[in-house]
């Protein structure tokens, strides 16, 4: 039987409903994706059923997950935050410029720390074996990247294309929004986030089950970068600003310098 | 000021031209005398390997954690992807503390999930609050010189014992 994009919607509403009911009943707002997600199917059969095992300051004190790497200079080089100047040849697609800062969950700049992001070239292609989209590659466009936060208030920026949308087999007709991947760390490795950013407007927000999945309006609206003027850059390229907030406690606050 | 979080989303299928590096299994450098071998499978609740799994490593031990690797130092971060079979390998040095966290991603995991490879099974604060088959699914088991095993399993029967930090 053929899973469409209406069987979909249908799950997604579902679960958004009964979202919205356990909200008017008092329960807290979710501002991560359940696990398991069925609309996602590649979650049904990838997610744990037992409870997650709560750890604590108090029955783990001296955590590992408590610190985490810090990457530094030799991490990055200077070609790695210009995803258009990896090749020869100038890259097709329209040119963006995206800002911002990694701030923790008590709005505390991450300093010196390492982003990783990746992304579809502008015909929405990875030059990933596994990619199947026919859509053609770019000699001149990896779409990877890495850089530091700044040492001073924790602002990233990095230049490369807006990637297109593209199929995939989730269900019939199935689409991504464009989208950024994007890796991060924080001082804690229980700071750790993988997540994606996506650009405003986009007219396949409502029928992908991957930005769905975060089922909180005000969260979904978080993983959205803003168009900003001001990050434009005469005659060159677009300028979009996104903040990314990490989640998870850390040992920082008893280094308040850092 | 509190920040919401920003949400969590699958790493994607897509990743392996991005975030795995050379050496990233090599947290120990090649031909280290003391070097262990830590490796296993990801399956999920079917009981397939995962095929698509990124999993990092973090022990710390004294080294600010690094991608680059100089041949020379050990680093106390690694990633290592799966391969065809749902098998990954690293070589590291036997962490400080019991234990190695591990942290997964995978296509279908909409948020990472965190785990620890015990390699000493002494007493242990975690291991101790935890029914005995389910303590079970954390311990690396040693084999044959050196190499210690640990697999992961996402859901269902001997499912891993996931963590989550407050
Ligand atoms: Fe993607």
């Amino acid at each position: 039987m053929t899973l469409r994009q209406s069987d979909i919607d249908a799950e997604v509403s579902a679960i958004r409903e009964a979202y919205a009911k356990a909200r008017a009943g008092g329960a807290p707002a979710a501002h991560h994706p359940p696990r398991d997600y069925a609309p996602y199917r590649s979650s049904v059969l990838r997610h744990p059923e037992q409870p997650l095992f709560a750890v604590t300051a108090s029955n783990a004190p001296e955590a590992v997950e408590l610190t985490g790497p810090v990457f530094g200079p030799a991490d990055v080089t200077e070609f790695d935050s210009d995803l258009t100047r990896q090749h020869t040849g100038e890259p097709l697609g329209e040119r963006i410029t995206v800002s911002g800062r990694l701030l923790d969950s008590h709005g505390r700049p991450v300093r010196g720390q390492l982003i990783e992001v990746w992304q579809a070239n502008a015909s929405g292609r990875y030059p990933h074996r596994r990619d199947q989209h026919q859509a053609p590659l770019d000699p001149n466009f990896t779409g990877a990247g890495r850089m530091l936060t700044s040492e001073t208030d924790g602002s990233y920026s990095f230049t490369t294309i807006r990637p297109g949308a593209y199929p995939w087999r989730n269900h019939e007709n199935a689409w991504r929004p464009a989208h950024i991947h994007f890796s991060l760390f924080g001082t804690a490795f229980t700071q750790r986030l993988i997540t994606q950013m996506y650009f405003p407007g986009d007219p396949l927000f409502a029928y992908d089950p991957i930005l769905q999945s975060v089922t909180d309006d005000a969260a979904r609206a978080r993983l959205v970068a803003a168009y900003d003027h001001s990050l434009s850059r005469p005659e060159f390229s677009l300028g979009y600003r996104w903040d990314i907030v990490l989640d998870g406690p850390s040992a920082t606050w008893i280094e308040e310098g850092r | 000021m509190t920040q919401l979080p920003t949400p969590s989303h699958t790493v994607g299928p897509f990743y392996g031209y991005a975030l795995p590096f050379e050496g990233g299994g090599d947290m120990a450098p090649p031909g280290h005398p003391s070097a262990i071998t830590l490796h296993g499978c990801v399956y999920d609740g079917a009981g397939a390997p995962v095929p698509d799994a990124l999993i990092e490593f973090w022990q710390g031990d004294g080294t600010p954690g690094s991608l680059h690797r100089n041949g020379v130092d050990f680093t106390g971060f690694g990633r290592v992807a799966t391969d065809g079979a749902g098998h990954w390998t690293v070589h590291t040095l036997a962490p400080k503390a019991p234990y190695i966290s591990v942290c997964v991603f995978a296509r279908g995991l909409t948020h990472h999930l965190f785990t620890r490879a015990y390699v000493n099974h002494g007493p242990d604060a975690l291991l101790d609050a935890l029914a005995a088959d389910r303590r079970e699914t954390l311990l690396a088991r040693q084999g044959s010189d050196r190499a210690y095993r640990f697999d992961i399993r996402l859901q269902g029967e001997g499912e891993t014992v996931f963590l989550e930090f407050r």
